[in-house]
């Protein structure tokens, strides 16, 4: 009894943990999610485009070593360490052709390390 | 509370074909027992040694000379001559690093004025965290006193993510306490403390730290480098310099898409390359800024 009382106990904290997290990876599961690699010294893709309004998640990763992503019109930005996933969640406030770039000095080429993320109504 | 400062209110021309900027700064008061007199310094900026490009600079491997020529051959003395970052282009090869960190130091030497300090920029110091650019011009952060002006040199470059960092912060913040609120404070450094255009990583991150420690001090002023091209700005009472390059100028900020050098233009060569001559009016607590080509048409 009290083994099936502990079994119903559980399935019922499974089923709602299931529940709450499943909300969550719906709500994710709306999200557009992009994923960069930074490497010296571009970003791919170079050319980000979104909708105003609308969210996205970023996700970054390095091929090579320890590089930035920075994007001052947003104000959001991350340390892209290599073997991890950086994620950035940008919901585009304004509409317009913006500037990212690298704001860690990864190299010789480490200046012209820059992409553009498009936002549009 | 950031505004620019009006150019017209304080630009005149001058002789030797520059410009003279007066910073306006407040007087401040008199430190007990500290030499009080006027003088003068030299900024120079950005010199990039061991840059290679013939389109945007065909004497890279001979401006600083001439340079270092146009310094020594300046009417007034300099009491002394200060160095603010970026004074090798980078390079990946610690062994190039070391090389061309060397050849600048050589060619330094022939500045007849001895009383040289040197800062750091991102090319020098980013990718070892500073460790060849000490090994040459010792301690990355420093301060000094010179007739009852308060020098803090600091670094935001070492730290390839552009900050200043928490240990050199404390160290500000225990230098700065040792100064009376009044007291005349000049700080050096190579990228600008404030966010001046970060979508040209034309910032330093934790820059807004430093400005914190430096407002309650009424007379402050800043020299800076890094983008290459003569700027004035202010952060409240704290105005900002920036100081020209001597290799190649870039735009302004945000004036086009993208931070790409000014190209050499044969017609005006050295065009937009210079440093500048700072005079210090201790009595009035002006700092009138000279602003000298390499080479003069």
């Amino acid at each position: 009894m009290k083994l099936e009382r502990r079994r119903l106990l559980a399935a019922g904290i499974v089923t709602a943990a299931g529940a709450v997290f499943g909300a969550g990876a719906l709500a994710q599961a709306k999200e557009r999610v992009i994923r960069v690699t930074a490497r010296k010294f571009v970003f791919l893709p170079r050319e980000i485009r979104l909708k105003k309004g609308v969210p996205v998640v970023l996700e970054f990763v390095t091929a090579d070593v320890v590089m930035g992503f920075n994007a001052p019109d947003f104000k959001v930005r991350a340390d892209i360490i290599p073997g991890q996933v950086a994620r950035v969640r940008l919901v585009p406030d304004k509409t317009g052709t913006f500037v990212f770039l690298c704001d860690i000095f990864c190299g010789e080429g480490h200046e012209g390390m820059s992409g553009q993320i498009h936002v549009v109504a | 509370m950031q505004q620019s400062i009006d150019r017209r209110q304080f630009l005149k021309l001058a002789g030797l074909g520059g410009v003279v900027f007066a910073s306006g700064l407040a007087g401040g008061a008199k430190l007990a027992g500290a030499a009080q007199d006027d003088f003068y310094f030299i900024q120079l900026s950005d010199t990039h040694w061991g840059f290679n490009g013939p389109v945007v600079n065909p004497d890279a491997g001979g401006t600083l000379q001439k340079a270092v020529a146009a310094v020594n051959s300046l009417n007034f003395e300099p009491d002394f001559i200060v160095f603010t970052g970026d004074l090798t282009h980078t390079t990946d090869d610690p062994k190039e690093r070391r090389r061309r960190l060397g050849e600048f130091r050589d060619i330094v030497k022939g500045l007849k004025n001895k009383n040289v300090r040197f800062l750091a920029g991102e090319h020098d110091a980013a990718l070892d965290n500073g460790q060849a650019w000490r090994e040459f011009f010792g301690p990355s952060f420093y301060s000094f006193d010179h007739k009852g002006v308060h020098f803090v040199a600091l670094d935001n470059v070492s730290d390839p993510a552009a900050r200043i960092g928490d240990q050199q912060l404390v160290w500000l913040k225990l230098d700065l306490a040792k100064q009376a609120a009044d007291a005349r404070i000049v700080v050096f450094a190579h990228r600008p403390l404030f966010d001046l255009y970060p979508q040209w990583d034309w910032a330093t991150r934790d820059g807004a730290q430093a400005i914190d420690l430096l407002m309650p001090h009424k007379n402050v002023t800043v020299f800076y480098g890094h983008i290459h091209q003569e700027h004035h700005q202010m952060t409240g009472h704290i105005a900002h310099h920036s100081a020209k390059s001597l290799i190649f100028p870039l735009p302004a900020p945000g004036s086009q898409p993208k931070r790409e050098p000014i190209r050499w233009d044969p017609a005006q060569p050295y065009r937009g390359l210079g440093f500048r001559g700072v005079d210090a009016e201790v009595q009035e607590a002006d700092y009138e800024i000279t602003e000298y080509p390499v080479r003069t048409a």
